[in-house]
């Protein structure tokens, strides 16, 4: 990991815009994540967050503004985006673990292949976080063999066993039951409270509050309101964010 | 939200490195494309024996000369594929099918269609060809054609059969079972789930390798020729025998490439098709 002051911003986006034809789904977004910052994306589907966090890795190329990463400008086309991933780990929905590969290999490739670890180290480092992870006795199984959660706990192994600067996870709770929330939120918090730097879109409200130390409500593309968990959700400025926090909170 | 948006410098900056960029790739590509095969070209061009194989290989008057029978014979081998292929496929799914049945009833069907891709992708076509087209009308059998064409069609069909068979099978095993298990779910029969939810997936999934073994199959229509038949190439070499020239082989060529470059462009039509109907641009 490299060194990161703690006085520049990680990660700086200004006037994001992003549109597929003529429907718009990013409208002048504005967000500043900190080094250790938790910030959490909240709002109905369709309202940007994920294609919010594929811009961030670069997964979509977007139609204006900046972004800017460890203080250097990264929607350029001359930057190579791989050059970006590297550095920033991203976990997905719908887990995408690679099924030809043991949950081993799945997280030593990325370090192995584009980081040039050698075998045994890469090994070792993702043993030792599967073992963290309580994953340690699935080591060497398919990733179809697991429950669903577990699935999702490789992932965010295989996504940290590169040891990014920054991580982004994409909803990763929604496709998994309520008993398997659990499992996987103790994870994420665990890596918030040792000072992960992570932006996340999730539907976990709670989670949200507890854990985030920033927290934003995208409505149609637009970031509409953000601020602490705490004012976010006892007192919304914005009309739509009420709505929307009485639609998803339980009363 | 409705107001007019204007691209910012920075943005009409990116647009304008993108346009190089790209402009750079075909600079790249039309640069390199050149070269090879202005070399390649060259290297023929000038070797000692061009003359002598322009001569027997590219003579323009005997292109002219051959083609009429050459065309002919053609007419020959499209209609072969023609009529095979779609033969091919039936047999060839029905064949796949019979293999993938789990049913306790039909394990004789099973074995019969394991012997039968065992037996004919064993034999070389061209063997198969020559054994049918001379020994089957030697039979002498009552209701069937007693043609060499025939029953060179049929062993065409026999061998490509068995090859297709299994690339039906592998496309058919590639399923994932959870698709199995949500159309037993809706209580669709074994059969029914194959023929609305697997089968239809396993032939997407398999079009480029069945495309490669139609090619393969249009090229392997001038293997009848091997038993006497008056095919393209057949005609050419017949042609060149008595003109001491071989031109009309080339000829042969051109009309096979002619005929299977349209199949490679219309099967990447339809897989691009199915691409954006069913993934939606997803990556």
């Amino acid at each position: 990991m490299t060194d990161l002051t703690e006085d520049r911003p990680l990660l700086e986006v200004e006037g994001l815009r992003k549109s597929y034809g003529d429907r718009l789904v990013l409208d002048d977004v504005s967000l500043t994540v900190q080094p250790h910052d938790v910030v959490c994306l909240i709002g109905s589907s369709g309202s940007g967050k994920s294609t919010l966090l594929r811009c961030l890795n670069l997964l979509e190329d977007v139609d204006d503004g900046v972004i800017r990463f460890d203080g250097g400008e990264i929607a350029d086309p001359r930057v190579d985006p791989r050059v970006v991933r590297r550095r920033i780990g991203m976990v997905f929905q719908a887990y995408n673990l690679f099924p030809h590969l043991t949950v081993l290999d799945n997280c030593a490739l990325a370090p192995r292949r584009v980081h040039g670890v050698p075998r045994g180290e890469a090994e070792q480092r993702a043993r030792d976080l599967l073992e963290t992870f309580g994953l340690g006795e699935h080591v060497e199984k398919y990733p179809d063999r697991l429950s669903g959660g577990q699935q999702q706990r490789v992932a965010l192994v295989r996504a940290l066993c590169t040891r990014p600067d920054l991580l982004l996870l994409d909803e990763i709770t929604a496709a998994l039951d309520p008993e398997l929330v659990g499992e996987v939120l103790t994870n994420v918090r665990a890596l918030a409270e040792a000072g992960t730097t992570m932006v996340l879109a999730t539907h976990e409200m709670s989670f949200a509050r507890d854990v985030a130390t920033k927290v934003c409500f995208l409505h149609q593309g637009r970031i509409l309101e953000e601020g602490p968990p705490a004012q976010i959700f006892s007192d919304p400025r914005e009309d739509r964010t009420r709505q929307f926090l009485r639609r998803v909170l339980p009363a | 939200m409705t107001q007019a948006w204007i691209p910012s410098e920075r943005e009409l900056d990116r647009r304008d490195v993108r346009r190089r960029q790209r402009l750079f790739s075909v600079l790249v590509a039309t640069v390199t494309t050149l070269t090879v095969f202005g070399l390649v070209g060259a290297v023929v061009l000038s070797s000692p024996g061009w003359p002598t194989v322009q001569k027997t290989f590219f003579d323009w008057h005997h292109a002219k000369e051959s083609f009429p029978s050459v065309r002919d014979g053609f007419w020959i081998n499209v209609k072969l594929f023609l009529i095979c292929e779609p033969i091919i496929l039936v047999l060839a799914l029905a064949v796949a099918l019979a293999r993938s049945a789990r049913s306790a009833w039909l394990v004789p069907v099973r074995l019969v269609a394991a012997f039968y891709t065992d037996v004919f992708r064993g034999i070389p076509t061209i063997l198969l060809v020559v054994l049918l087209a001379f020994g089957m009308p030697a039979l002498g059998l009552q209701g069937v054609p007693n043609s060499a064409l025939f029953w060179a069609g049929v062993a065409l069909v026999l061998s490509y059969g068995a090859y297709v068979a299994e690339v039906f099978r592998s496309g058919i095993d590639s399923i994932h079972p959870s698709q199995v298990a949500s159309a037993e779910a809706l209580a669709l029969s074994r059969s029914q789930t194959l023929r609305f939810v697997v089968v239809p997936q396993a032939v997407r999934r398999v079009l480029p390798p069945l495309l490669n073994d139609f090619v393969s199959l249009q090229k392997d229509t001038a293997l009848v020729a091997a038993a006497g038949i008056f095919d393209a190439v057949f005609a050419a070499r017949d042609y060149g025998n008595y003109n001491f020239n071989y031109t009309p082989l080339v000829v042969v060529a051109c009309f096979f490439i002619v005929m299977t470059v349209p199949l490679a462009r219309f099967t990447d039509w339809l897989q691009r098709r199915y691409a954006e109907r069913e993934r939606a641009g997803a990556r």
